[in-house]
């Protein structure tokens, strides 16, 4: 069957069924909107968390930054799967057995603020909605490279589809949609993993491929051969790069950390299961199907730049100087060069590629030796998992099923990202502060109409992404880890904290946070309007400002834990409410 | 006063343990996975130099088996303190 028939054919088929769901999972209380009636089981909870979590950019970047980074990527290996340790073991368990629906919820409550409340909102609004602008993103790329729809009506069928089933289902909805998409987006993940793997090493899981030996008859290992190929290319050593050094992959490794077990729409995840036991249990189960995408991404990585190396550069040893013709190009170089993410420019005329690290200045003299005259081939990260399957000569299916995967990946996250949004208008500000006593069907309402809103929003969003797209993770990342992380853990670990001191340290956390991000990257993102150059000199102390969260966080404690010390205790029947947070029955 | 005593030894117990946890935590991924990397790279497992596999690999399923060890020792300490669901 043809290709677009083929994608047509298995994306509708997961709409469709995402639609049936839709339908089926209607929610009826606001209990079911927000927590889906906490009635989820834990392993199934721990399914949708993952496919919540899991977002466009860790089905379709994170592999392609591990190819070009090596060793250098791991903070993303370890930060975004060790959060989910503090996460099960220091904030679950406890927000579970507050048993409320919302983040600011239990901050609003713990802090006996409404402004500890409203600043709460406010860091979850600013951190869903920069999520939510590169998951759309994400989705109207999909549409248009493999649906080759218009920008504009993907992304029409995108909204269409995710409203379908948050503003009628809720959370509940969303759980049932999210459990279906991880299953698609696994398989479209793993699938292409193992054809490569065999390929390459023989092995059918790309866990052990990875640290096999290659089955072209060398006996030399896969990994071993890789650090010959790109040290030959010019660029680090595969396993030991690491270009931030060591101080800067520690603080990023914590802030990712962190800021995952401080993200709202992970949080309110664990508060979908009936016990506080299943919490705990749940998280671990969502780790596990976490892991299964990012044990597998490393081999992804290293197995599809070893590819890509091995078809421009086709000598046994790249010394040989032996490099592949432009004229005889593979099928995917063209179908990727016609998308413009793979550029070819034969710089020094002599009709082949050459791919290598042209900037590394040490390497130039044995480049000029070999007749380069510049590296040739300009390759798009994005696309190393996207256009694995073709690279590997996978049947159509697999092509499709990746299409449909990637899409999976965005809309999942999106729905969670879009249910926090929604709830923390309806249920945070009106219920909360400004129409106390709103009935449950006007909040219901005011849920969905929210909703329908943060969809507009995000799809207009979407649709005209703010240059600085791709600049917003650091400050997703360093604002939870900043902000709302420490809020919570200070208010489940220490009764003393008061509302005082809350309030003054997530203040100074965010605040100091947002001002080191845009003193590298510009006041708002405006471009010309940082105050230092964002390079290793130009950091303050060495610290990159994505690692920043990490500082930001140290100084929220310090600041409350001053201010508390210095200010009113907490009311009695607070440390009361702390107290019975920390036992399962009580 | 002897409920919350009680109370009172089921959190210390519970904290014992998580200082536990969080210490095997850093281990693997702080320890081997970033300060430690260099040395524990120059012992292999399979083609993996070690701590480039404790970095991409080897701490991710330590952090699975963590939370799940975690799980059930507290569900032991719930019931050992009279403080679990049901």
């Amino acid at each position: 069957m043809e290709l677009q028939t083929m994608i047509w054919l298995v994306v509708g088929a997961s709409f469709a069924l995402y639609f049936v769901i839709a339908i089926w999972s209607r929610a009826g209380s606001t209990s079911e909107f927000y927590v889906a009636g906490k009635g989820i089981h834990p392993v199934a909870n721990g399914m949708a968390t993952a496919a919540d979590w899991m977002s466009a950019a860790s089905f379709i970047s994170m592999a392609g930054l591990i190819a070009f980074m090596g060793y250098g990527a791991s903070a993303y290996l370890m930060g975004w799967t060790g959060g989910y340790v503090l996460l099960a073991l220091l904030l679950a368990p406890y927000l579970r057995k507050f048993g409320k629906f919302t983040v600011p919820d239990f901050i609003g409550d713990r802090f006996y603020s409404q402004t500890a409340r409203i600043v709460a909102v406010i860091s979850l609004l600013v951190i869903s909605l920069t999520y939510i602008v590169g998951q759309m993103t994400g989705v109207a790329v999909a549409f248009s490279r493999f649906l080759e729809l218009d920008l504009f009506w993907g992304m029409v069928v995108g909204m269409a589809v995710v409203f379908s089933y948050t503003v009628l289902g809720g959370m509940k909805g969303i759980t049932y949609t999210q459990i279906a998409q991880y299953v698609v987006l696994i398989f479209a993940y793993t699938v292409p993993a193992i054809f490569i793997s065999l390929q390459l090493t023989g092995w059918f899981l790309p866990q052990i491929g990875l640290g096999a030996t290659l089955s072209d008859g060398s006996g030399v290992h896969m990994l071993a051969k890789l650090n010959e190929v790109v040290t030959d290319l010019g660029f680090a050593e595969y396993t030991t790069n690491s270009s931030f050094g060591m101080l800067n992959i520690f603080l990023l490794t914590m802030a990712l950390m962190i800021g995952t077990a401080g993200l709202p729409h992970v949080i309110v995840r664990f508060f979908t299961v009936p016990k506080v036991r299943d919490a705990r249990k749940s998280a671990g189960w969502a780790l596990v199907f976490i892991a299964i995408l990012y044990t597998t991404a490393p081999a992804v990585g290293a197995m599809a730049i070893y590819n890509l190396a091995k078809t421009v550069h086709t000598g046994e040893n790249i010394t040989d100087n032996q490099t592949l013709a432009y004229e005889e190009r593979p099928e995917w170089v063209k179908n990727w060069e016609n998308t413009g993410l793979l550029k070819f420019e034969d710089k020094n005329g002599d009709g082949n590629i050459q791919f290598y690290n042209d900037k590394n200045k040490e390497f130039t003299p044995v480049a000029e030796s070999y007749g380069w005259a510049g590296n040739e081939l300009n390759v798009n990260r994005d696309i190393m998992v996207l256009a694995n399957p073709e690279i590997a000569n996978l049947p159509n299916w697999v092509i499709a099923l990746v299409a449909a995967g990637g899409i999976a990946a965005a809309l999942s996250t999106a729905a969670g990202l879009l249910l926090v949004i929604s709830s923390s208008i309806s249920h945070d500000l009106l219920k909360g502060v400004f129409v106390k006593n709103i009935s449950e069907k006007n909040e219901l309402l005011a849920g969905r109409i929210a909703m329908t809103f943060a969809i507009l929003l995000a799809g207009y969003l979407g649709l005209n992404p703010p240059g600085f797209a791709a600049q917003t993770v650091a400050l997703a990342f360093g604002l939870a880890a900043s902000s709302l992380f420490p809020a919570l853990m200070m208010g489940i670990f220490y009764k003393k904290m008061n509302r005082q001191g809350a309030v003054a340290g997530m203040l100074a956390g965010l605040g100091i946070t947002v001002f080191y991000i845009f003193m590298y990257k510009g006041f708002l993102f405006i471009p010309g309007t940082n105050l230092l150059p964002d390079t290793v000199d130009g950091w303050i102390l060495g610290i990159s400002p994505q690692g920043f969260g990490t500082i930001g966080a140290i100084i929220n404690v310090t600041v409350a834990m001053i201010v508390a010390k210095n200010t009113a205790e907490t009311p009695q029947e607070i440390q009361d409410m702390v107290e019975s947070v920390r036992v399962p029955r009580s | 006063m002897e409920i919350s005593e009680n109370k009172k030894a089921y959190w210390q117990a519970n904290v014992k343990l998580l200082f536990f946890c969080l210490a095997i935590w850093f281990t693997v991924s702080f320890g081997f996975g970033i300060i430690l990397v260099d040395v524990l790279n120059h012992i292999s497992l399979g083609g993996y130099p070690l701590g480039f596999w404790f970095a991409q690999q080897g701490s991710i399923y330590t952090f699975i088996a963590l939370i799940f060890f975690y799980t059930w020792k507290m569900n032991k300490i719930d019931k050992q303190f009279d403080v679990h669901e049901e």
